[in-house]
């Protein structure tokens, strides 16, 4: 399987990087050249294998549903490049 | 080297205990060592005040006779480990200004055990890389170089900074993370030990995630003992990691020394590469040759998913990192570059604020995720990484005790050489090590010689799940014949 430029671009928009149009097809050639790597793995017999979803097997633990931390608003900010109060600023998402 | 950066973590750890010296003299003379190291660039953060802080209230432990296993050691942290008020980027621009309020549950465990921090480590952007050569901070320069030769080498990735520093004798011990083989193929490198532990030994809590199912925290150490001695701290259950393994945690350092007769160790006869180098063989062969001579037994198996392990790994890794790393669009933490709409402000901060191979890989998953891909590729990986795991639980239910290989295709090459024209010639570096993240389970490496360059090689040792003393027992075998490796100081 083999990328072209506009896949190129459609990923760069789902995983929200810019790039520039004279970046495209140097990143088409990588893209292609992993895939082709990754190509081998078509061979393997892999009927009646499950995927794998855990790599050790284990009980997924849980805990008591309470509140047991809060009132950190201070700190949960504290890194945000804009912030206002509690609030974190972002462009203007509605007209 | 002075008297007190000599010390292995085992013997400052003693000498501690019997008032020798002090722990902030220890730390003075690891601080002072490590402003005389800033050319191998392998902290990205120097804490020295901090550092002598922790060191007056562990003098104070000690003197009160309230002391921690890991009382007044000074240790380097690899700055993918969240730190409570100290800066921690993963070496990613995205990320160069962010100071968590929050430590890592590995981090504590040290603190909790008394240890001192020195600084924070360098790192490949996000730990993505196999030579140190990706950080923002740039690359780590290795402390060892080639014989008659002043060639600037890497120390292996992604912990290269971790791997240098303890080398360089500028903390006692380190910790590292391993996705693909970031700590073992850097502790080849350097000349010294480095484990990953079986998958859920360590909570991944408060560590700057790359791939989920693959990541686990480890420690550094110039010894066997010095990594037995750390993991038994860094290691535990964890309320706030779902994934961590609530296990009892054994005494490691009980390990070293511990016979090793009987043990049957496997040779994967699919480790042996066409094209491999004449001296990873020999050193491989010596190295069954040491386990033999003190009682245990080898035997030929068969991983026959071996070179599946790094494609899928290319798939997995990526995919999970994509879906990580999403986290990062210029709304609650690190950079934020200005758009013409929201959307538009995080394709500008991302493609500003991740290197090279972080956007290569961040595109990769994304593709082998997106609609239509997603069978074809991320589903398959997950189904041979079923089977890779197979290959290794079928040799344990037949009796073997731990696996015997190379860590690492070659010795250290220099900054620059590798990757630059085609990715994946980096990526085969991890062709030994990836293998045993794909299937959860320990590995160490251990200096085991050095090739006709001068350079350390090393040999790695796989477990089974949660059996990390018998690595530490066979480890120390391999180490007791093999003896130790220094670079000769430059910097």
């Amino acid at each position: 399987m083999s990328v072209d430029a506009e896949t190129v671009r459609r990923v760069a928009h789902l995983a929200r990087v810019a790039v520039a149009e004279d970046e495209i097809e140097h990143l088409r050639g990588e893209l292609n050249a992993m895939l082709a790597f990754v190509e081998q793995l078509a061979e393997v017999d892999v009927k009646n294998v499950e995927p794998m979803t855990s790599v050790t097997p284990m009980a997924m633990k849980k805990r008591v549903d309470i509140v047991d931390d809060g009132g950190i608003g201070d700190y949960i900010v504290k890194n945000a490049p804009a912030t206002e109060d509690h609030f974190f600023l972002v462009p203007k998402v509605v007209e | 080297m002075t008297a007190l950066t000599s010390l292995t973590l085992a013997q400052a750890r003693d000498a501690l205990r019997r008032k020798e010296f002090s722990a902030l003299e220890l730390a003075d003379a690891h601080l002072a060592a490590i402003e005389k190291a800033r050319a191998l660039n392998a902290f990205v953060l120097e804490t020295a005040d901090h550092a002598r802080d922790m060191a007056r209230t562990a003098d104070d432990r000690l003197a009160k006779g309230q002391a921690g296993p890991l009382e007044g050691l000074p240790l380097g942290i690899k700055d993918l480990f969240c730190t409570r008020g100290i800066r921690t980027t993963a070496c990613s621009h995205i990320l160069d200004n962010f100071v968590p309020d929050y430590e890592s549950t590995v981090t504590a465990n040290l603190w909790r055990d008394g240890a001192v921090l020195l600084g924070k480590l360098n790192n490949d952007e996000f730990a993505m890389g196999s030579s140190n050569e990706t950080s923002f901070f740039g690359p780590v320069v290795s402390p060892w170089r080639r014989a008659g030769a002043n060639t600037k080498l890497v120390p292996g990735g992604s912990s290269g900074g971790s791997a240098a520093a303890v080398a360089a004798h500028l903390c006692v011990g380190a910790t590292g993370t391993d996705t693909g083989g970031s700590i073992r193929q850097p502790a080849a490198f350097c000349g010294i030990v480095g484990l990953k532990p079986t998958y859920g030994r360590c909570s991944r809590w408060g560590i700057v995630a790359f791939a989920s199912s693959l990541d686990q925290a480890g420690p550094f150490g110039r010894s066997v003992r010095d990594c037995a001695i750390l993991l038994r701290s860094m290691a535990g259950g964890d309320p706030k990691d779902t994934t961590c393994a609530d296990l009892p945690v054994p005494d490691y350092e009980q390990a070293i020394g511990a016979s090793v007769k009987g043990k049957r160790i496997g040779i994967p006869k699919e480790y042996r590469m066409p094209g491999m180098a004449a001296e990873i063989d020999s050193l491989w062969q010596r190295g069954a040759q040491w386990l033999k001579e003190a009682g245990a037994e080898t035997i030929e198996i068969s991983l026959p998913h071996t070179r599946y392990a790094l494609p899928a790994y290319y798939i997995v890794a990526p995919a999970e990192a994509s879906s990580n790393l999403a986290r990062y669009d210029g709304v609650r933490y690190g950079l934020r570059l200005p758009g013409a709409d929201v959307t538009d402000m995080y394709k500008q901060t991302r493609a500003a604020g991740f290197g090279k191979e972080v956007r290569r890989r961040i595109m990769i998953g994304t593709y082998v995720l997106s609609a239509g891909y997603y069978e074809a590729y991320y589903l398959q990986a997950q189904k041979v990484r079923t089977l890779i795991k197979r290959d290794f639980e079928t040799c344990f239910a037949s009796g073997i005790d731990a696996i015997l290989t190379p860590t690492a295709p070659s010795a250290a090459f220099a900054i620059g050489e590798k990757g630059r024209a085609d990715p994946i010639e980096m990526y085969l570096n991890d062709v030994f090590t990836v293998t045993v993240n794909m299937a959860g389970l320990p590995g160490i490496s251990v200096p085991s010689g050095l090739d006709a360059e001068g350079l350390p090689l090393g040999l790695q040792l796989i477990g089974r799940p949660f059996d990390e003393t018998t690595l530490f027992s066979l480890g120390a075998v391999i180490e007791q014949a093999a003896g130790h490796f220094a670079p000769k100081p430059w910097w």
